[in-house]
């Protein structure tokens, strides 16, 4: 096996030097009956044939570069710069472990530090930490941390945040004190106001919501912050950070808690994941903060230092008493998303947040003069909005799906009450002709 | 020099008016969209972004990367890691667009390729484990382990046994396992080591009752010790009506060797980051799927990928699901490569896999016992614990002799873990490490050995040769500096509520 150094003359040597007269030997403590367990697993390929076995696997899939796709819904298609994959190519950064010898590794760590300075600025808020998961279990992450620092026992959350991240919150809450209680939306997507404020009472430790929300609604949150904090709640936001060149950010919204998916800033869909999960916060909850942070500081020598910090939060120093049990989280999606924001610059991450409203904008605009399609155009959305059919979404999917065309995600299934209605997505990576050829094709259904 | 000193942030190095990006000019709506928005709805505050070149970005994080160790450039003898070569097949493959390129929520015969990918994987971690049935959506082993012990508490609660609510953890284990537990809120029970280094069964007696929910093990233990008693203890947690929890972060050693689920487990963890070769990027993202047995398949998370006649499909059963942990079906782009690893490796391979683990380190333990002894001197498994005892008179500590191999080449072994060894140092060669590495390091070692004695303070004041010296860890909590913002002063840092305990002051510790 070619990953595997030791030749037989090697390892007959090494026996002899441990002292043994074989392998076995070396196995005597594990009881008999355990041992050489049969295993169907088919045998070695060589690397020649890997490639094409994978390739014939691939070719039974169809990606969004074979078709034409108008999916959003939490992962998004986005132009990924090439030097983006050169960058967290360097296997020094690939292959390199978590950097808790700081002296070996201040390569991943200015570079997280880099994307917390990065993510703290698209946010507004204060504290940026080396990341989570995914979108939906930093989001639980901070609901939890509300909960514990208030010292309250409920969470309210919009309905229009996305399904997925709703089940994963209440899988982490099950079988705790805590419960989680949802506020619904108006026909055109945006949080229902009223309801919301009917379910706030002193029980809440903190709101969530989502925007831009499942349905590609941008939020109006005006004077939420004032209302939660004179409750004495928190207010958690989860975003999408290409939205945040253009859109007013978690800070300016008055947000203690800011989380999003950050898949979109240069990380590939790979059907749902790895992506990386976007936590940032206020210094008052600094020190509740779940995860790894990277800082600065000096060396012995006055240098310039980059350390992790703030450990004592963490389960590998506390144990049972940690903020939180996370160890392991997406440290190289997290270079992506540091590598992409820094080309991008100033300007880049404007301009992109401009390109992505004015795709989505054109889009809604062709299918508002449809026959038989409707759209909300009062609304204002980023980069996904909901289209209601008068025909059954499933025959129109499977018409489009024969041009090649992945037509939106169908509702119904996550929201019951949205019979024949369906998310379109229209990132910077659709130019106009594709739009017009999925609008034509839509015409024809 | 060859390695850059300059260490100015991205921030640092911007001139205003460069970019690294063309982005299209064009724009399709009537009307700026942007201007159509309502105003509050729209950014004020001026981002403070980096603006450089697209060769200037490449030059910053090259340069960046070369203050790096990595596997591809040094030995990484971190115990309960797994440092082992990440073949860079599984990237090839990872990489195709074909895999790379597919959005979650196409139509599924559209993703029939990844939806094989994901269920052939799942037949051969359940053979390799003996496990009946996988769920692969935690990203990581402490997500694995949460969704475990989620596992313990549905299957308790469904038989009426809520008031099961302690949780068995040896006095050895990873640090992720108590504080998974406690994050459900379990009682954590730390159980202790006998003078072996394997749990205590007289010990173990003495906590399992009806208020036991679990017992959380890894197999080899962390002083890279086989459980020899592990039919017992397992027929013991059994019969008091309690769950065995396998923690695989080292299942390394045991591939084709034994098997977590004949040992009588009942629910066990993956890291496919260790044992399944797919890289650490620096911290992550790492794949924790998780296996059980037929009795706890109903509280597995759906969706789950079957094969049916018309093809594979994402099955959502979620009468007695514990639900979804993750958005979507789980790191998918590790699990692709993992199983990669699996076809180059096949049957023969995967065995051979944990025979050079086990050799290797038994090699390296037995040349280096008499520099340093043993915590537990016996045969090994795919790890061992050295101690430094007798660094305390000079003062030297086992983070130190850490810090002191970086000046060979040698990133650090894990250092004092396991608590329950006094300085520890936790070796993990692995398998793809060569014999004559080996040897190197063994010098190495007795190098320092004699320096020990000669020149403790060159012990004490390594690193020398690096980017950087020994950093201000103190400092580093007592102010934090978080980002750039914090730097130019925006955000002043205030005093800090609560000051981290001096005795848990970190040495490069931790596991995971």
């Amino acid at each position: 096996m070619h990953y595997h150094p030791l030749t037989s003359q090697d390892k007959q040597e090494m026996l002899k030097e441990i002292g043994v007269s074989s392998f076995e030997d070396l196995l005597k403590g594990i009881p008999k009956k355990l041992l050489n367990p049969a295993m169907n697993i088919p045998e070695a390929l060589s690397e020649l044939e890997v490639q094409k076995l994978f390739l014939e696997l691939g070719s039974k899939n169809a990606s969004t570069r074979s078709a034409l796709s108008f999916l959003g819904g939490g992962s998004y298609e986005h132009f990924i710069p090439a030097a983006v994959f050169q960058i967290i190519g360097r296997q020094e950064f690939y292959t390199a472990y978590t950097p808790y010898q700081p002296e070996a590794s201040q390569g991943t760590l200015q570079a997280i530090y880099e994307y917390q300075s990065l993510i703290t600025e698209l946010t507004g808020l204060d504290v940026t930490n080396a990341s989570h998961y995914d979108g939906s279990t930093s989001m639980a992450e901070a609901a939890l941390l509300a909960l514990r620092h208030t010292e309250r026992n409920k969470v309210l959350i919009a309905r229009s945040v996305h399904p997925h991240y709703r089940e994963v919150l209440k899988t982490y809450l099950d079988g705790t004190p805590y419960t989680v209680e949802e506020f619904g939306f108006e026909p055109g997507g945006a949080f229902n106001r009223s309801e919301f404020i009917e379910k706030l009472n002193p029980d809440v430790a903190g709101v969530i919501f989502q925007t831009p929300n499942f349905f590609g609604v941008i939020e109006d949150l005006e004077g939420i912050s004032d209302k939660l904090h004179a409750a004495g709640a928190l207010l958690i936001l989860s975003v999408n950070p290409v939205s945040l060149g253009v859109l007013r950010s978690p800070g300016e919204w008055g947000a203690d808690i800011a989380v999003g998916e950050g898949q979109p800033l240069g990380i590939p869909m790979e059907f749902g994941g790895p992506y990386l999960g976007l936590f940032s916060t206020t210094r008052a909850l600094m020190r509740r903060i779940p995860g790894r942070l990277a800082g600065l500081t000096r060396d012995m020598e006055g240098q310039r230092a980059f350390c992790l910090t703030l450990q004592a939060r963490e389960q590998h120093i506390r144990r049972e008493k940690a903020a939180s049990n996370i160890c392991t989280n997406q440290a190289l999606c997290a270079l992506a998303a540091c590598a992409y924001l820094t080309l991008l610059g100033k300007t880049g991450i404007r301009e992109l947040g401009e390109l992505n409203l004015d795709r989505a904008a054109y889009l809604r605009a062709q299918i508002a003069e449809l026959e038989g399609f409707h759209v909300s155009l009062d609304v204002p959305i980023f980069n996904e909005f909901m289209v209601k059919s008068e025909k059954p979404f499933s025959q129109i999917e499977k018409k489009l799906l024969a041009e090649k065309i992945f037509a939106g995600i169908p509702l119904t299934k996550f929201y019951p009450e949205l019979k024949n209605e369906f998310l379109v997505c229209a990132t910077e990576t659709k130019t106009r002709e594709d739009i017009d050829r999925f609008v034509e094709a839509l015409a024809r259904c | 020099m060859l390695i850059s000193k300059d260490s100015r942030l991205s921030f640092e190095k911007s001139q205003p008016g460069r970019t690294g990006v063309t982005l299209p000019a064009s724009r399709y709506a009537k009307t700026p969209a942007l201007a159509e928005l309502p105003q509050h709805l729209t950014r004020k505050t001026p981002l403070v972004f980096p603006e450089l070149s697209e060769p200037e970005v490449m030059r910053h994080f090259v340069n960046l990367s070369r203050k790096n160790f990595s596997i591809d450039t040094h030995f990484y003898p971190l115990g309960s890691c797994s440092m082992k070569y990440n073949p860079k097949i599984n990237e090839w493959v990872a990489a195709l667009e074909s895999f790379a390129a597919v959005h979650p929520l196409q139509p599924e015969s559209t993703t029939q390729g990844i939806l094989q990918v994901i269920y052939e994987l799942e037949q051969c971690l359940k053979e390799i484990t003996g496990m009946d049935r996988f769920t692969m959506q935690p990203a990581a082993g402490a997500h694995g382990e949460l969704t475990g012990i989620m596992l313990v508490r549905a299957y308790h609660k469904a038989k009426g046994e809520l008031r099961r609510h302690k949780v068995l953890v040896p006095d050895s284990s990873h640090g992720t396992n108590p504080a998974t537990a406690a994050l459900l809120g379990y009682q954590v029970v730390q159980v202790p080591s006998n003078k072996r280094g394997r749990v205590d069964l007289a010990e173990l007696k003495k906590h399992l009752d009806d208020k036991t929910a679990c017992l959380m093990l890894t197999n080899p233990n962390t002083l890279g010790l086989f459980e020899e008693d592990i039919l017992e203890i397992t027929k013991l947690v059994h019969d008091c009506g309690a769950l065995l929890y396998y923690d695989g972060a080292n299942l390394n050693a045991l591939l084709g060797i034994a098997r977590p689920g004949d040992m009588g487990f009942d629910i066990v963890h993956l890291n496919l980051h260790k044992t399944f070769s797919t890289p650490h990027g620096g911290g992550g993202p790492g794949s924790g799927p998780v296996g059980v047995k037929s009795h706890l398949v109903p509280f597995l998370p759906s969706p789950w990928v079957e094969k049916r006649n018309q093809g594979y499909c994402l099955v959502e059963d979620g009468k007695n699901s514990i639900g979804r942990v993750k958005a979507f079906y789980g790191n998918v782009g590790m699990l692709i490569r993992a199983y990669v690893y699996i076809r180059t490796l096949g049957l023969s391979g995967l065995k051979q896999i944990s025979e050079d683990a086990i050799l290797n380190a038994n090699y390296l333990k037995e040349k280096l016992k008499s520099i340093f002894p043993a915590a537990v001197d016996e045969p090994c498994m795919h790890e061992f614990v050295l101690t430094l005892v007798k660094g305390k008179a000079q003062g030297i500590h086992a983070g130190d002799i850490g810090k002191r191999l970086l000046d060979f080449g040698f990133h650090a072994p894990t250092v004092h873990f396991p608590l329950v060894v006094e300085e520890a140092l936790m070796i993990e060669p692995t398998e793809t490490e060569s014999r004559e590495t080996l040897d190197q390091f063994v010098e190495a070692i007795k190098k320092i050995s004699r320096e020990m004695e000669e020149d403790p303070n060159l012990i004490k004041m390594a690193p020398h040769t690096l980017p950087i010296r020994r950093p201000d860890e103190v400092l580093a909590a007592r102010k934090p500096i978080l980002s750039y913002k914090d730097q130019i002063g925006e955000s002043r840092p205030q005093t800090p509520v609560m000051s981290p305990h001096p005795s848990l002051s970190p040495e490069g510790r931790g596991v995971g």
